[in-house]
């Protein structure tokens, strides 16, 4: 990313393009309206068309191609200027890429002293490890630099350097040449018949489809971006320990048990408790709000209930923690101290604590989604069961129930998947101890919980313990896109049913 | 009628209900006492969780105080006498620390409250940040040096936490910071006057501070953070929310890739938000190299993850348009695409910025994908000094602050969190009353 740093000359270049590209959109607009003699109505389209035909084609393809060449001419300088380094230049316990900072490093405090006037230009270019302290050098005009600079990497550097140079110039000339370019042909096309608007608005729909593909790459990069990983993972770890062991100890200095089931089982068993609070609670709610509520008890209960799902779930993980986890330690713990004078729960920090909150941050979800879909019943069917006698429990319980169990299995299930993917409150809640045991009352640990401790840690990116994260996330990622998929499809095939 | 009705009743009379309706009407009962008491147990824990929330977090707004008249000695601060900045910049915090022992000292004779303390525990009553409080005066009015001011200094957490009650004579039998004799000085200096518990401006634009400090840590810096990383997912997400949603509302084909991306998008709003954590992660810190714990960095995560939201809600705000007025534009001659963008857009522009404004509040409460690209765990100490540095420059963001603060060990940084989360539903609770006043104010029922 060296050319990151020298962003001046490529602003420029951009701004170059830019002025370009104004000059465009006036000089077609112009000739145009010449072509018209200066009557807009004998032309295709309206003049301002032309004028964002001919900057559209002088800006478009120039700032591609100086996208693309921000990103290949690094690549193809590092290949080039490594193929320079011999391998014996490579200490032990080092890499070629560590060589390479060190020859970018060493370039960029190359132009640093240069700028700052301790350097001249050639002297730049000429000098060498034999006759001149580099590194001291360096440190004259504020480079510091770790080590002693070898010929090898001075000489890497060096042509580091002017390769840079050169692609500069090449760059710029390009860039300049493709922008004229697009404005000649822009302006030869610009005639009376031509079909302006048509062609900027082809190409407006492109910008509306690649932001329209987005989410596609989004879901791509996501996948992918674990994907990788996680065969990396699974090349330094064996996935039988991964799915089927019994025992997660992450232990950095390698030989780890790294098994999902312990957090697994955690996990589901936070879920369902979660759902223990918000099924019933939410689905009563939705029934009596949709069913029995008066308009001025529905206009004030549902948007009250709906503050809960709009609450950050940092929130409920505060929640948990400072007020729900020590409240039932009182219940339950404490021995004679508590409230229950039994001594089962240690710590703030267990199952049940966790899953209830993130029950109460559940109801809203269950609620609303359970609201809209007993709503979506049919009156006559409720008119249907009235008739024959029924009362109206009865009539929700054997009749609007039974016609809306399939959305709302399909909000159950998409409560669980939120459940399942949920963090703050469990990373808050849950604890830090890996194990399978039936007690709600003990500190269990989750897939996210256990994504968040491997990855803020200070460890080498490259070992199981950190790469286990990206595997843990696929996992989670595959769980819920599983369940999500399966709720739409339910809730989908259940929607065509009344329609 | 009535009468013989009322002396022989029949079996089935209307009157009487028969022990099976008896027994169904009182089922009809329970039921809805069901759903009575579900919707009270939800309003409950909404109460509950509101109530501690405001309960526990009032207090970090208010901080304890001491006033102390300090001689601003010119021979500690200023030997030369000549007024140089730069020379009064170099007396450090450790300079300072024998002007506030001396003012302490003083008050202590001047009020007559008899106590056997060491100096140096009567300078513990006062926050470990006091020496930098008095020394960031001093530079800034370098004119009262020789002179003497009456300065209110941060008192440390265990005072403030005894003057609010967090803290007890029995809860410190085992806190080295503080001691009985200690708090016996606060309760003198209380009555005194010279210490007492005001509104404390510094939480709110202040910076964190470090573990021993509590007492001078705030929120504003983590606000310009988050402040940054909503500019950029405003200015990425709805211009391309809006697009694509545009694109499939009105000019998809029907065919399986516009079925692809639908599904997709409906799926992206139910990943897990630490997955685009991961993806951020993995994408944006460990291939493109961007800097870590960047506000940037957390603006295109949480953009990723707010467009799924945006695209729903701007593609339901755009169906509402009626296909009148589509037809009526084609009619009179407009292309396609100007039909959209003249009049299509701008009547459905209350419903996209309606949902957009509900997307940020979405994405400034979210916290898990920000701690995997590191806006936690360091001290967010300076406020970035313009555009690039607050795009670039490690931030914190407000809830990930208070996920730091809540993982701190002393309690005097609890009180900060839910302080915090105060500062953070008063920005969602104002975000989502805007988002309904908008929708009030310029829905249209066609």
């Amino acid at each position: 990313m060296g050319n990151f740093l020298n962003v001046a000359p490529t602003t420029l270049l951009v701004i170059v393009v830019l002025i370009l590209t104004a000059l465009a959109f006036f000089m077609a607009r112009a000739r145009a309206m010449a072509a018209a003699w200066g009557d807009a109505r004998k032309l295709h389209s309206l003049p301002n068309y032309y004028g964002y035909n001919a900057a559209m084609m002088t800006a478009i393809p120039a700032l591609f191609m100086l996208t693309i060449w921000l990103f290949v001419q690094p690549m193809m300088i590092q290949n080039s200027v490594i193929s320079m380094i011999p391998q014996a230049a490579v200490s032990d316990g080092s890499s070629v890429n560590l060589v390479m900072s060190d020859v970018r490093r060493v370039a960029n405090g190359l132009t640093t002293a240069v700028e700052a006037g301790a350097l001249s230009a050639d002297a730049a270019r000429d000098i060498s490890t034999a006759t001149t302290d580099i590194r001291g050098l360096l440190a004259e005009s504020g480079v510091a630099l770790g080590s002693e600079v070898s010929a090898e990497v001075l000489n890497a550097a060096q042509r580091y350097r002017s390769m840079q140079a050169t692609g500069q110039w090449l760059m710029t000339a390009a860039i300049c040449v493709i922008a004229l370019g697009g404005l000649f042909v822009a302006m030869r096309a610009t005639t009376a018949t031509f079909r302006a608007r048509n062609m900027v608005e082809r190409f407006i729909l492109a910008l509306l489809m690649i932001a329209a593909s987005l989410a596609i790459l989004t879901t791509v990069g996501i996948v992918f971006s674990m994907l990788f990983e996680s065969i990396n993972f699974f090349s330094l770890h064996p996935w039988q320990d991964f799915f089927l062991g019994d025992s997660w100890s992450p232990n950095f200095r390698g030989d780890s048990d790294l098994s999902i089931l312990p957090l697994l089982w955690g996990t589901l068993y936070i879920s369902i408790i979660a759902l223990l609070v918000a099924v019933p609670i939410g689905l009563f709610a939705a029934i009596y709000l949709s069913e029995y509520a008066n308009s001025k008890v529905r206009a004030v209960a549902k948007p009250l209930l709906e503050i809960l799902a709009g609450i950050p779930t940092i929130v409920y993980g505060l929640f948990a923690l400072l007020t729900v986890g020590p409240f039932l330690v009182n219940l339950f713990g404490r021995g004679e101290n508590g409230i229950l004078g039994v001594d089962w729960m240690s710590g703030a920090t267990s199952v049940l604590t966790a899953g209830l909150v993130m029950g109460i941050m559940l109801i809203p979800f269950v609620s609303s989604l359970s609201d809209d879909i007993i709503n979506a019943v049919p009156q006559s069917l409720r008119d249907g069961s009235f008739g024959l006698g029924a009362t109206h429990s009865e009539t929700i319980r054997q009749v609007v129930i039974p016609a809306a169990l399939p959305g709302i299995v399909g909000a159950i299930l998409l409560a669980a998947s939120r459940a399942i993917g949920e963090t703050m409150i469990v990373v808050l809640g849950a604890g830090a101890i890996a194990r399978i045991s039936p007690n709600p009352l003990e500190a269990m640990t989750t897939i996210t919980t256990r994504i968040v401790s491997q990855l803020t840690g200070d460890t080498d990116f490259a070992s199981p313990e950190t790469l286990v994260a990206f595997a843990l996330g696929l996992t989670l990622f595959v769980l819920t896109l599983g369940l999500n998929v399966m709720a739409l499809y339910i809730v989908r095939k259940y929607r065509e049913q009344y329609e | 009628m009535t009468d013989m009705s009322k002396t022989t009743a029949p079996r089935n009379s209307l009157l009487k209900q028969d022990a099976r309706t008896v027994k169904r009407n009182r089922a009809e009962k329970r039921f809805k006492a069901y759903g009575i008491a579900a919707i009270s147990a939800g309003m409950l824990m909404l109460m509950i969780l509101l109530s501690t929330i405001i309960g526990r977090g009032t207090g970090a707004f208010q901080q304890t105080f001491l006033t102390l008249d300090v001689q601003l000695l010119e021979a500690k601060l200023d030997k030369n006498g000549n007024r140089d900045l730069e020379e009064i910049k170099k007396v450090s915090t450790f300079g300072y620390a024998p002007l506030m022992a001396a003012a302490m000292e003083e008050k202590v004779a001047q009020t007559g409250i008899v106590t056997d303390l060491e100096p140096k525990e009567l300078g513990d009553i006062l926050s470990k940040q006091a020496a930098a409080q008095l020394r960031d005066f001093v530079l800034e009015n370098t004119d009262l040096i020789g002179t003497s001011v009456e300065f209110r200094f941060l008192t440390n957490s265990r005072v403030d936490g005894y003057v609010k009650g967090r803290v007890t004579r029995e809860s410190i039998a085992n806190d080295k910071n503080i001691n009985v004799a200690q708090l016996d000085l606060v309760d003198a200096l209380r009555a005194d006057g010279a210490l007492e518990k005001r509104f404390n401006l510094a939480f709110i634009t202040g910076s964190d501070a470090s573990d021993a400090r509590p007492e001078a840590a705030g929120m504003g810096v983590s606000m310009i953070g988050s402040l940054f990383m909503m500019l950029v997912v405003l200015a990425l997400a709805l211009p391309i929310g809006v697009a694509a949603s545009i694109y499939l509302e009105e000019f998809a084909p029907k065919n399986w890739i516009t079925d692809i991306i639908e599904v997709n998008i409906s799926n992206l709003a139910a990943v897990p938000s630490i997955v685009f954590g991961i993806l951020g992660l993995a994408v944006f810190i460990n291939y493109m190299h961007l800097p870590n714990s960047a506000p940037l960095v957390g603006g295109l995560v949480l953009t990723l993850m707010t467009l799924p939201t945006i695209i729903i809600s701007t593609r339901a705000s755009l169906k509402s348009v009626p296909p009148s007025i589509r037809d009526a534009a084609l009619g009179v001659g407009a292309s396609k695409m100007q039909s959209v963008f003249h009049h299509v857009l701008p009547l459905a522009a209350p419903g996209i910025l309606t949902g957009t404004i509900i997307g940020l509040a979405q994405a400034l409460g979210e916290t898990a994908p920000l701690l995997l690209i590191g806006m936690v765990g360091f001290i967010a100490s300076n406020p970035p000094d313009g555009i690039a540095s607050g795009l670039m420059d490690p931030n914190s963001a407000m809830p990930a602050q208070i996920y730091e603060w809540a993982k701190r060990a002393d309690p005097a940084f609890y009180e900060r969190a839910w302080g915090g989360i105060i500062i953070l539903l008063v920005f969602l609770v104002t975000m989502n009353a805007i988002a309904v006043m908008l929708r009030r104010r310029f829905e249209r029922r066609w």
